[in-house]
C-alpha cells in the first residue's frame, strides 16, 4: 500500500475524480489561449488592482516580459492540466497550479471595492481563484497519482511494497 | 525482476493508464467545439473580404533637409503641438519623469522619449503674452529632451510681431496655434511669405476669411495642413474602407455629438496670475477684430465671444465634421439650420453652450446632425446609420446589422448575426480579429487600456499629423487635411454659426460658391 493516507476505495476514486476534473479545467484554459491567436495577458495584467498591481503592470510593460509571461502561462496551464489528468508528476503540477492560480487571485483580489472582471465570480474576498488554490493544495497533500496515474510507473522503482 | 522492481501486472498497467483516456475525451470535445464554432460563428468581415488588420507600413520620416520651424501662438494648444513635434519644456519633462518613477503606468515620459525624431529645428517663437513666449523659448531649445535646461539656445529667437517671424530667412514653415480670429490673416501672410503652414482648427472666424485664406494658399503653393489630428486615427481610416465597401448600405442619417461637463471643457480656462497689460500686447490681440478694452478674461477664454471664435461650431463641430468628411467625403452641405442657447454658463459669454445643427445633403440623400451640450457628460458617439447596418465610430469601430437589412437578410434569418451584437468589430492595437469573447475586450477598451497603436506602437495622433505635414513639405505633396478639406470644414461650420446667429436656414450655392 503506497497510499500514506490509507484512503478507502470511495475516497480514492473521489480524489482521482477531483484531480482529473481540475486537470481538465487547466488544460482547457491553456489550449483555448493557445489556439486563439489574439490572446494576450496584456489586458488582464494592465487591469490589475491592489498592492501587487505595480508588479503585474511591469510584466505587461515591455514586450519581452509580456511574451515570456504569455508563454509560461499558456504552456504552464497545459502542462499542469496534462499532469493532473494523467497523474504525471502530479504533486509538482498541483503545487505549480496552486501558485499560478494564487497569482491570478493577487492580480484581481476580490476586495469589497474591486471592479468585477467580466465572467468572474466572487463572494466577498473569496473567489474562484482562491477556491482553486486551496483545491490544488488538497490535491498536493493527498496525492493519488502513484496509485492511479502514470506516477505509478515513474515512481515504481522505489515502490517496492506497492499493492 | 530484481527486488527493486516489482513485477508489473496487467492490473498495474490498467491503474497506471486509467485516466489517460480522459485526454482522448478532451481532444474529442475540443474538436467538436471547434467544428461547432466554425459552423455557427460567422465572421462577417471575412465574408465581406475585409482585411481589417492589414495595416500599411507607417510613414517613416523622410530623410532630407532639416526643416526650420516657427511657432505663432504658444499657449495651451501651441505647447501641446510643440510636445507632439518633440519639444517639451524641461520642467514638463522633469514632472513626467518623476510621475513615471512613482507610477509605472504613467508612460508620458517614455512615450515622449520614444517619439520619432522629426528632423526639425524651431527657430522662432511668437506669442504676445510674455510668460508663454518665455516658456516656449526654453521648450524650443530643448532638442535633447533634457529635464535640466536653463539656457535658451542662440538659434531660437522670440518675435513680438508674427510678421517679423514670417520675414525671417531662417524659417521654412510655421505652426499657427493662435485664437481663431487671427488664423486667416496669419495664414495669408505666411502663404505670401512662402512659408508652409500647419494651422489649428477651426480654419477661420468668418466665412469671408475662409475664401481669402484658400485663395492665398492655392496661389502660393505652400504645403498646408489643418490641425485635425483625427485624420491619423486608425479606426477612421478603417471606417472609410467599410463605407466604401457598402457595408452599411445606403446611409441616410449621421449623428455626431459633443458632451462635456466641466468648466475647462466650456472654455473657462484659468487666467494666468501674471497676465496684465504689461505682459500682454492687447492691441495686437484685437487688431483683426472689434475694439474692446483690455480683458484678461477675453484673452484666455476667447472661445466664449464671437469677436474671437465661433464657440461650439468652430471648436468641436469641426472635429466631428472632419472625422465624417474623412470617411464619406461629404463636402459642403446644401443647407443648414441651427438652434441652442446659453443655458448653463451664464457667465457673460456670447456663444451658446447647448447647440444643435442639422445639415442636409440632398444629392447624397442624407442628413448630418450635430448635437452638443457643455453641461452634461453623457457619452454619445458618432453613429452612421445605413439601410443595412449601423456603425459606431470611435477608437473602436462596431458595425451592427439592421433588423430590416436587405443585404444581410440571409444571415439574419439564419441567426448568424443579430442587431444587438456587432457583426464587425475593429480595435486598433490588436493584431487579430476576435471571433468571440468581445465582452471582455470591450471592457478593456472602455477603460482605456487599449491604446491607439501603429504597428503595435503607441503613438500620439498630433505627432503623426505634424509628421505627415513635414513629409509633405519634403516631398512637395499636400497632406490629408489640405486647404480644400479645410475650406469644406470652415464653410460647413460657418453655415451653422450663421444659421444660429441670424436664426434662419442657410443655403450653399455650390456652383457660385456662395451662401444664400
Amino acid at each position: 500500500m503506497n497510499n500514506p493516507f490509507s484512503l478507502n476505495t470511495f475516497q480514492l476514486y473521489a480524489m482521482v475524480g477531483l484531480r482529473v476534473l481540475t486537470g481538465w479545467y487547466f488544460l482547457y484554459e491553456g489550449i483555448i489561449k493557445l489556439i486563439h491567436p489574439g490572446w494576450s495577458a496584456f489586458g488582464f495584467l494592465m487591469s490589475t488592482e491592489g498592492v501587487f498591481s505595480g508588479f503585474f503592470h511591469s510584466l505587461a510593460g515591455n514586450s519581452t516580459s509580456l511574451d515570456v509571461t504569455n508563454f509560461l502561462n499558456v504552456w504552464g496551464l497545459i502542462a499542469i492540466g496534462v499532469g493532473l489528468i494523467t497523474g504525471t508528476l502530479a504533486r509538482i503540477a498541483s503545487l505549480a497550479g496552486a501558485l499560478l492560480v494564487f497569482l491570478y487571485y493577487l492580480a484581481h483580489p476580490p476586495t469589497i471595492a474591486a471592479q468585477l472582471m467580466p465572467g468572474s465570480e466572487q463572494a466577498l474576498w473569496v473567489d474562484k481563484n482562491l477556491i482553486f488554490t486551496l483545491l490544488l493544495l488538497v490535491l498536493y497533500a493527498i496525492p493519488t497519482s502513484q496509485v492511479i496515474g502514470l506516477d505509478r510507473l515513474i515512481f515504481n522503482k522505489s515502490n517496492t511494497h506497492g499493492r | 525482476m530484481d527486488d527493486n522492481k516489482r513485477s508489473y501486472s496487467r492490473r498495474d498497467i490498467v491503474k497506471t493508464l486509467a485516466t489517460v483516456p480522459v485526454l482522448g475525451a478532451f481532444a474529442y470535445a475540443l474538436l467538436k467545439k471547434t467544428d461547432y464554432q466554425k459552423q455557427h460563428s460567422f465572421n462577417m468581415a471575412d465574408e465581406l473580404g475585409l482585411k481589417l488588420y492589414d495595416d500599411p507600413e507607417p510613414a517613416s520620416i523622410s530623410n532630407g533637409q532639416t526643416i526650420r520651424l516657427g511657432i505663432i501662438g504658444a499657449g495651451g494648444r501651441g505647447r501641446y503641438l510643440l510636445e507632439a513635434a518633440g519639444f517639451a519644456h524641461p520642467n514638463t519633462l522633469k514632472h513626467w519623469y518623476e510621475q513615471a518613477q512613482l507610477n509605472s503606468s504613467d508612460t508620458r515620459y517614455g512615450d515622449f522619449i520614444e517619439q520619432d525624431d522629426l528632423n526639425i529645428e524651431i527657430r522662432g517663437v511668437c506669442d504676445i503674452f510674455d510668460v508663454n513666449a518665455k516658456e516656449a523659448l526654453l521648450s524650443c531649445s530643448n532638442q535633447e529632451k533634457s529635464t535640466e535646461l536653463n539656457e535658451v539656445s542662440s538659434k531660437v529667437k522670440r518675435y513680438t510681431d508674427y510678421r517679423d517671424l514670417l520675414a525671417a530667412a531662417d524659417i521654412d514653415a510655421v505652426i499657427i496655434a493662435t485664437p481663431d480670429h487671427w488664423h486667416a490673416q496669419m495664414g495669408i501672410d505666411a502663404a505670401k511669405a512662402g512659408k508652409h503652414i500647419y494651422i489649428e482648427k477651426g480654419l477661420t472666424r468668418t466665412i469671408e476669411e475662409a475664401f481669402a485664406l484658400r485663395k492665398a494658399v492655392k496661389e502660393s503653393g505652400v504645403v498646408f495642413q489643418l490641425g485635425h489630428q483625427g485624420r491619423q486615427t486608425a479606426s477612421f481610416k478603417k471606417a472609410k474602407q467599410l463605407v466604401d465597401k457598402n457595408v452599411l448600405g445606403k446611409i441616410s442619417l449621421i449623428e455626431v455629438c459633443t458632451n462635456r461637463n466641466d468648466p475647462n471643457g466650456a472654455w473657462v480656462y484659468p487666467i494666468h496670475p501674471d497676465a496684465n497689460e504689461q505682459t500682454i500686447d492687447w492691441q495686437q490681440f484685437i487688431e483683426p477684430t472689434n475694439n474692446h478694452p483690455f480683458s484678461a478674461e477675453r484673452f484666455f477664454r476667447w472661445r466664449c465671444w464671437w469677436d474671437y471664435g465661433t464657440g461650439l461650431a468652430g471648436d468641436l463641430l469641426t472635429h466631428e465634421y472632419d472625422a465624417i468628411n474623412q470617411v464619406m467625403q461629404l463636402g459642403i452641405p446644401h443647407s443648414a439650420v441651427a438652434s441652442g442657447g446659453i443655458y448653463f454658463y451664464k457667465d457673460g459669454r456670447e456663444v451658446p453652450d447647448v447647440f444643435q445643427a442639422v445639415f442636409e445633403y440632398p444629392e447624397r440623400d442624407l442628413t448630418f446632425m450635430y448635437s452638443a451640450s457643455l453641461a452634461n457628460d453623457h457619452y454619445r458617439g458618432k453613429v452612421l446609420m445605413g439601410h443595412d447596418a449601423t456603425m459606431k465610430m470611435e477608437n473602436v469601430l462596431e458595425v451592427y446589422p439592421d433588423n430590416r437589412s436587405t443585404q444581410y437578410r440571409k444571415q439574419l434569418d439564419a441567426g448568424l448575426i443579430s442587431p444587438d451584437k456587432p457583426m464587425i468589430t475593429y480595435q486598433p492595437g490588436k493584431n487579430s480579429l476576435d471571433g468571440y469573447s468581445s465582452a471582455t475586450e470591450q471592457y478593456f477598451a472602455s477603460r482605456g487600456l487599449l491604446y491607439t497603436h501603429v504597428k503595435g506602437k503607441r503613438v500620439n495622433t498630433a505627432h503623426l499629423h505634424i509628421k505627415e505635414w513635414l513629409n509633405g513639405i519634403r516631398s512637395n505633396k499636400q497632406p490629408s487635411c489640405d486647404i480644400h478639406q479645410a475650406f469644406e470644414e470652415a464653410v460647413t461650420a460657418h453655415m451653422a454659426t450663421i444659421a444660429y446667429r441670424e436664426n434662419r436656414k442657410v443655403y450653399w450655392d455650390a456652383d457660385k460658391e456662395q451662401l444664400i
